[in-house]
């Protein structure tokens, strides 16, 4: 029975009874097809959205490995990583590029040059996603004052990274070389794998050479960064392969004690230790500083140094090719006693000129008026020229050549020096090849003394040098002593192909070694003045390179020329006599004299390799001036 | 045996028995435990979609706890009180609409609240929700059912005039909600199946116009993400990918609660409003996805049954459509978050943060707790 107002007939009930079960089935069809939409995603389409949802949290990010340290003899470091804080952009990540520079401006000091290599960088291809430095070495506030604003600079970094470091950077620039930031053509060659997260590469000396080894492996990381692209946490680490730490034969306090020498001066000073072909000093003076180098030197600053006068950035040591001038008299000695052009007795007269033909052009003695009647050895002591003009004419081009080149003239006979020039050693077929023009007899008298169109790198000369020392036997030159891991030095430094020189007698080696020994010690030799009171024995030759050449009847005097059209001065030369331990090549840009110059420079490294390097802040002694030039 | 054996059946005193505790405090204890369930497993999920946040649940849990209030009171008052009030607060409500786009105030260039002096700020349109299924079910219940035609266009009327109302603030979301609880109530009524299909004729007629002349140019966007979202991957299709990447993602036993790297990663936006959902399914799996939608399903089950046995028509036709209007949220929320459905911002009810929508339904829920306690003649 309804009470009050309700209406309800059966009719009514059962209608909306209907209608329910309508709607119930509206119900289930449609959470059905929810349910349908649920499976279909994450049963039927788990994995794809796994990976989807993968890709989003998880990135891969390469470890650069640390590269590895260089060491010399003494284990004092030449070279090394210091962290150093940069602030870097990644520019997919910044959003208005001027305005975030511009705030940045406002924080930082950013020099106009700073400035413009970002733009400059930003305008090369790169890596997507790859860090752009705009300003290295940030300080503490520096540092603090990003850290505040971060929240306003996306894509805005401070990245700590490994800078390469040399800290007796003047000394060894040009013996190590150094590191600089990847260019276009080297990411090109490199493997990009392995270079992922590495800024820099070897550009020259032994950074460049060895490159591989002090690179190392890079690693991985898997991490998880959120959709800011700020990493959270690490997931998975493979651990990067650091370089090789390695060990040079060079002697730092030798290297030193080279530029010591040379100070204020340009040359170059190379010392090898003739058992091993070690070379123990690589000095080109003057140096400069590589770490200008490593995180790109500013404009102005490069300016400086390659317009300036003295070419810092020129390695004499390894590229300057000079002419050799007497100092191949020892290595020409030899070879006129081998090849019988002359003997160890036969004399000669020297009247202080030498024509081929009579009345021909007259070659002239150093010493006016000629040294009269010498033999061999005081040929060599006393430098005659008239000598070994005869010597160059009797043996002829060919014979000199083949020679030459078994001192290792004319090529690059180094294991492991990147840049090294192979210099110049003249022949028939290269006279004809380059200028067209048949060999001479004059010129073969020129080469007698080493003038002409020979020309050598003061390495080459060393080299020869330490083959004499060596009474023939090769051994190499090579900057790597040897590696400080468990890595055999075997599987980077290439062998040595240069057979020893063997000589119809052998004695004549121990012959030339006492004529040289007669240079330094002899009562006529041309640098007695600098082997004075040394209480070991030395043997060397001086040298004198012109740098222009006199016409026929004029006088040289050295005060009135120029500085710089002085002739180089030169000298080689080993210590001890028996079991030679040091074999030096020693240029002296426009020195004038090569046994007033650069036997007494020499002298002193002998003196600090043979009795002890001069302690701290002491003066180093140079030995007295000789008593005749060249 | 007698004549009168049919009626002599005891008719049980409603206080009395077992039931009587429940009958008392007029909640319908299966439809009691079951929204606790949904809200306390809410909670839980809030709190990994609010990234750990526990001021989030907390302030959520005081919301539901008010609602919780809000239902009881409802439920206290007989069907009968609102078959009265209907016409006065449909009134009210007109009146309180009109008043928003007049001096309404609003975020995101939607004018949706009134800012009374001395009130807390709400919102009418919300108040439409019950309201309007409300009148509509009284006018039809005045009339016998099912309704004729002219009934019927007056009840429409009755529905289109707030619609139109809202969708002027503009709130094309909260407009579809009220006019479809006022649909069903038509519907419920039992409105002609003819009828029915000339209303879906015109539809599918108003859509196109719709299309063209009515919806902006975000709204359109929407719809155009949906179809296909990788056409923007980092602007209007990044939520549709990123919700779908969180539920694919999830598998069949999810990630584990609080493992969820969509959400906790920052990759899914409105991670504990709108899209909760994808954070339950990453977290939980394909399972907890069906745990959640069973207990929907129980909810509306329950409600259906106590409007199916309700005892007067006005009671059936709101307490239908105040359950199909529920049911009509979570397709709405669960289709756009796994994009079967255009984006639009529908909360998932008692689960999703904030909002008023809550408390609307929850006293909806008394509403049906109401209609299914004050019933006077419950046989043996």
């Amino acid at each position: 029975m309804p009470w009050g107002e309700f209406k309800d007939t059966a009719a009514e009930r059962r209608l909306f009874q209907r209608r329910t079960v309508v709607m119930l089935l509206l119900v289930f069809v449609l959470l059905g097809l929810l349910i349908a939409r649920m499976y279909q995603l994450q049963v039927v389409e788990h994995d794809v959205y796994t990976t989807l949802s993968d890709k989003n949290r998880v990135q891969v990010q390469s470890v650069a490995p640390p590269r590895g340290l260089v060491y010399d003899r003494n284990d004092v470091l030449l070279a090394e990583n210091r962290p150093v804080f940069s602030v870097t952009l990644v520019p997919e990540r910044v959003g208005d590029m001027e305005q975030t520079l511009a705030k940045l401006q406002g924080m930082l000091s950013i020099s106009d040059e700073d400035m413009e290599r970002f733009n400059r960088r930003l305008l090369e291809p790169r890596r997507p996603f790859q860090e752009l430095p705009l300003r290295y070495d940030l300080n503490e506030q520096e540092i603090a004052r990003l850290a505040v604003h971060r929240h306003e600079l996306p894509g805005v970094e401070v990245s700590a990274e490994l800078v390469r470091y040399y800290p007796h950077s003047e000394l060894t620039a040009h013996a190590l070389g150094y590191v600089g930031r990847i260019n276009r053509q080297e990411l090109q060659r490199i493997d990009p794998v392995n270079y992922a997260g590495t800024n820099y590469i070897g550009k020259s000396g032994v950074e460049r050479f060895y490159e591989e080894l002090l690179h190392g492996r890079v690693g991985y990381q898997h991490v998880e960064t959120n959709a800011r692209g700020r990493t959270l946490r690490v997931l998975e680490r493979e651990n990067p392969v650091p370089g090789e730490d390695i060990r040079l034969h060079m002697d730092l306090r030798l290297q030193r004690l080279a530029h010591e020498l040379l100070d204020g001066r340009r040359g170059a000073i190379i010392a090898i230790e003739p058992s091993t072909g070690g070379l123990l000093a690589l000095a080109s003076v003057p140096g400069f500083d590589a770490n200008q180098f490593v995180t790109g030197i500013g404009v102005e600053a490069y300016r400086e140094l390659s317009t300036s006068v003295d070419k810092p950035l020129f390695n004499r040591a390894l590229r300057g090719q000079y002419p050799p001038g007497s100092t191949l008299k020892p290595m020409l000695a030899i070879a006129a006693l081998d090849s019988d052009a002359v003997t160890r007795d036969k004399t000669i007269w020297d009247p202080g000129y030498y024509q081929l033909n009579s009345g021909g052009r007259r070659w002239r003695d150093w010493k006016r008026g000629g040294h009269g009647w010498v033999d061999l050895k005081e040929a060599v002591a006393e430098s005659c020229d008239i000598y070994f003009y005869d010597a160059a004419v009797t043996m002829g081009v060919d014979t000199m050549h083949k020679y030459l080149s078994a001192f290792g003239f004319g090529e690059d006979a180094t294991l492991d020096v990147a840049g090294a020039l192979s210099g110049l050693l003249p022949s028939r077929d290269w006279k004809r090849a380059v200028h067209n023009e048949p060999w001479y007899p004059g010129d073969s008298v020129n080469l007698g003394i080493g003038q002409g169109f020979m020309l050598a790198t003061p390495l080459q000369l060393a080299t020869a040098t330490s083959v004499i020392a060596n009474r023939g036997n090769w051994a190499e030159p090579r900057l790597l002593k040897d590696i400080k891991g468990a890595e055999s030095i075997d599987k980077v430094l290439p062998t040595g192909t240069h057979q020893s020189i063997e000589l119809d007698n052998p004695d004549d080696w121990e012959f030339v070694v006492d004529t040289m020994a007669e240079v330094m010690h002899g009562s006529k030799g041309t640098a007695r003045g600098a082997a004075r009171g040394a209480p070991y024995r030395m043997a060397g030759k001086t040298g004198t390179a012109q740098v222009f050449s006199l016409a026929e009847d004029e006088e040289y005097e050295e005060e009135e020329i120029r500085e710089r059209l002085r002739d180089h001065a030169l000298f080689v030369g080993f210590a001890p006599v028996d079991d030679p331990q040091i074999a030096v090549a020693v240029i002296v840009e426009n020195g004038g004299s090569g046994s007033g110059t650069a036997a007494p420079v020499a002298r002193a490294i002998f003196d600090a390799w043979l009795l002890g390097f001069p302690e701290e802040g002491e003066a180093v002694v140079v030995g007295g001036a000789g008593e005749a030039s060249n | 045996m007698s004549a009168g054996s049919l009626f002599d059946q005891p008719i049980r005193h409603p206080l009395s028995g077992s039931r009587g505790i429940w009958s008392f405090l007029h909640i319908d204890p299966v439809l009691l435990v079951l929204l606790l369930a949904l809200i306390s497993g809410g909670l839980v999920v809030l709190y990994s979609g609010a990234d750990a946040n526990i001021a989030v649940v907390k302030a959520q849990g005081i919301r539901m706890g008010v609602a919780l209030i809000v239902m009881f009171v409802f439920a206290q008052l007989d069907p009968a009180v609102f078959r009265r009030w209907s016409p006065w607060l449909y009134i009210a409500g007109v009146a309180g609409l009109a008043a928003v786009l007049l001096v309404g105030v609003g975020a995101k260039g939607a004018q949706r609240w009134l800012d009374i002096p001395g009130l807390p700020r709400f919102q009418p349109s919300e108040l439409m929700k019950l309201v309007v299924p409300m009148m509509t079910a009284w006018y039809l219940s005045r009339h016998y059912l099912p309704p004729r035609a002219r009934h019927v266009g007056v009840a429409l009327l009755i529905v289109l005039l707030p619609m139109a109302m809202i969708i002027l603030q503009p709130d094309l979301g909260t407009s579809l909600l009220v006019g479809s609880a006022g649909i069903f109530v038509v519907f419920f009524a039992g409105i002609s199946w003819r009828l029915i299909g000339a209303f879906f004729a015109m539809v599918s007629v108003a859509a196109p116009l719709m299309w063209f002349f009515v919806l902006r140019e975000y709204q359109k966007q929407r719809v155009l993400t949906l179809l296909d979202p990788q056409s923007d991957p980092l602007g209007a299709g990044w939520n549709i990918i990123q919700s779908k990447t969180a539920i694919g993602s999830g598998g069949m036993d999810g990630k584990g609660w609080l493992q969820g790297t969509q959400s906790h990663l920052e990759f899914l936006p409105e991670s504990h409003t709108d899209f909760i959902v994808a954070v339950l399914a990453e977290e939980f799996g394909f399972v907890g996805m069906l745990i959640l939608l069973v207990l929907y399903l129980l909810i509306i089950l329950r409600c259906l049954y106590i409007a199916a046995t309700a005892q007067d028509s006005f009671s059936r036709l709101l307490a239908g459509a105040l359950t199909m209007t529920f049911f009509i949220y979570v397709f709405v929320n669960v289709g756009m978050v796994s994009g079967l459905l255009p984006v639009v911002g529908v909360p998932l009810p008692l689960v999703s943060y904030g909002g008023t929508s809550g408390v609307t339904l929850m006293a909806a829920f008394g509403v049906l707790m109401s209609v299914h306690t004050h019933r006077r003649m419950i046989s043996a």
